[in-house]
């Protein structure tokens, strides 16, 4: 492979949440973070974060601004996605504890919990092993807040974490499925870039 | 997978701020009933705050503003998936272990109630639960900051439907924060002397050119074009408090105000959502609120 003459373009989906942290670890990573708004917008780019923020919120403005439609065209093109917290909510394609007509962007096989891990006072961080880095075996440290869970995967997906400990211990955290990547948890906020550099390196190999 | 692993921590700063890092760009309302949070919900707040008047009623009625019936707050927590907040008076670290004890997501330890303690705010390091706290300028945020708070928000001046203070809130910030930013390393000892903050977190403030802490605004925003302009100051999100359930029409003026919020710096989107909203808030100018009465005051 020859090394790109220009860094990918990686949208961040800038509707609502922590959109910024997200653009500044895709551009520690060596990408090229851009902000996603509009539909142009995202027919430019070679990949897309779904950030961090509150889902039903950002799903009634993929509605409203006509995003829905063009992004779920996208995936199914086989845009690769990266998508943490609410990001996951978005990318699942079955949703548990949603608000009545809450959609999802959907791409990835899996049933999502919503606030599966409680309320603000039940956020947490704690150290992960995550299979599949670029770099070692070393755990992440993980950042949850109001997190969702995974509660089942279907055959294609592959589970890259599950929670170690405490009353949670198991439960899925981490998925990948083909170019599909999800966290329950925040690497973007926790400052451990090795899943957004695994996500960088799957937009640039398929160059 | 999950052999070896540390503790779940919860409580931790990184979590509390965190929390607001996901509500950059939402707008949080003032919701008095269940109903009302359902309404904002709907019309896609990040966040409600529950409380029992929004302001601009504390403000004609006057008497001792307190913290919510827990009957309240656990109605409105029930009725929506969206974080809860909730008020506790300045002060009043009681009020603030309830609503704790409630499950609330985000505690507001507010100038619009009536302080608890004209000295000391609340010892926010000691709670699981984050806190956001007003501030008119920099040096009362990091005083905030330092007390353990992991949000800020400008007051504005409550209950008004004048945008006038939170403007004049949002320059200081930003004015006093770019100012930092300009001086030599040797002068920011002085620096802290004067903005009475640390030193510590005045040093942070002058390297990154930002708080610590997600900064939202409040206090007089009505329209959607008041929010996109406190977004184009540097706003990171907007609570709104009377404004909405004052209004006309709460459902569309509360859903023309999350789209303006989301596209502020987009003029023709905030132009589209701003028509047919029907009447804003009537409100009342800031210069005929007569001083002891003005909420931005409380709080040092």
């Amino acid at each position: 492979m020859t090394a790109p003459t220009t860094p990918p373009a990686i949208g961040v989906l800038a509707l609502q949440g922590d959109v910024r942290e997200h653009v500044a670890a895709l551009d520690t990573c060596g990408a090229r973070g851009v902000l996603v708004r509009r539909e142009r917008e995202v027919e430019a780019v070679d990949g897309l974060v779904i950030p961090g923020g509150e889902s039903t919120t950002i799903d009634k403005l993929l509605g409203i601004f006509e995003l829905r439609d063009p992004i779920r065209a996208a995936i199914r093109a086989g845009l690769p996605v990266y998508g943490s917290c609410a990001g996951m909510i978005l990318l699942a394609d079955r949703l548990e504890g949603g608000v009545e007509g809450q959609q999802t962007l959907g791409g990835l096989d899996v049933t999502v919990r919503r606030n599966a891990f409680g309320r603000q006072v039940d956020s947490f961080e704690t150290d992960l092993e995550v299979a599949g880095l670029p770099d070692g075996d070393l755990p992440v440290h993980a950042v949850f807040i109001r997190a969702p869970w995974v509660e089942e995967v279907g055959p294609g997906v592959q589970v890259l974490a599950t929670v170690g400990s405490g009353p949670a211990a198991g439960r899925i955290v981490a998925v990948r499925e083909r170019d599909v990547l999800a966290t329950s948890f925040h690497p973007e906020i926790s400052g451990d870039l090795r899943l957004h550099r695994m996500f960088v390196q799957i937009v640039a190999d398929r160059g | 997978m999950g052999t070896e692993s540390t503790e779940n921590i919860t409580g931790t700063a990184k979590v509390k701020r965190g929390m607001a890092e996901m509500l950059k760009g939402g707008v949080i309302m003032d919701v008095v009933t269940a109903d009302q949070a359902k309404i904002a919900e709907d019309a896609g707040a990040v966040a409600v705050m529950a409380l029992e008047r929004v302001p601009a009623d504390i403000r004609a009625q006057g008497g001792v503003a307190r913290m919510s019936d827990p009957d309240l707050i656990d109605g409105i927590i029930e009725a929506v998936s969206i974080p809860v907040m909730a008020k506790a008076r300045i002060g009043h670290f009681v009020e603030a272990q309830v609503l704790q004890s409630l499950g609330v997501d985000y505690v507001d330890e507010s100038e619009v109630l009536t302080p608890a303690d004209y000295t000391h705010h609340i010892d926010k390091w000691a709670f699981t639960v984050p806190f956001v706290c007003g501030a008119t300028n920099l040096g009362e945020a990091l005083r905030r900051i330092t007390e353990g708070a992991a949000m800020i928000r400008s007051k504005g001046e409550a209950g008004t439907g004048d945008v006038s203070n939170a403007t004049t809130h949002m320059r200081t910030l930003r004015d006093e924060i770019r100012r930092l930013g300009s001086l030599p390393e040797d002068e920011l000892f002085v620096a802290a002397k004067e903005l009475q903050a640390p030193y510590d977190l005045v040093v942070e403030v002058a390297r990154t050119g930002k708080l610590p802490v997600v900064l939202f605004t409040a206090g007089g925003i009505a329209t959607p074009s008041d929010a996109a302009m406190m977004m184009q100051l540097g706003a990171e999100g907007v609570f709104v408090g009377s404004g909405i359930f004052k209004s006309g029409n709460p459902a569309e003026r509360a859903s023309a105000i999350v789209k303006a919020t989301t596209f502020y710096d987009d003029a023709d989107v905030v132009a589209k959502v701003s028509r047919g909203l029907g009447e804003a808030m009537v409100g009342i100018n800031v210069e005929d609120v007569p001083e002891p009465h003005r909420l931005a005051e409380r709080g040092w």
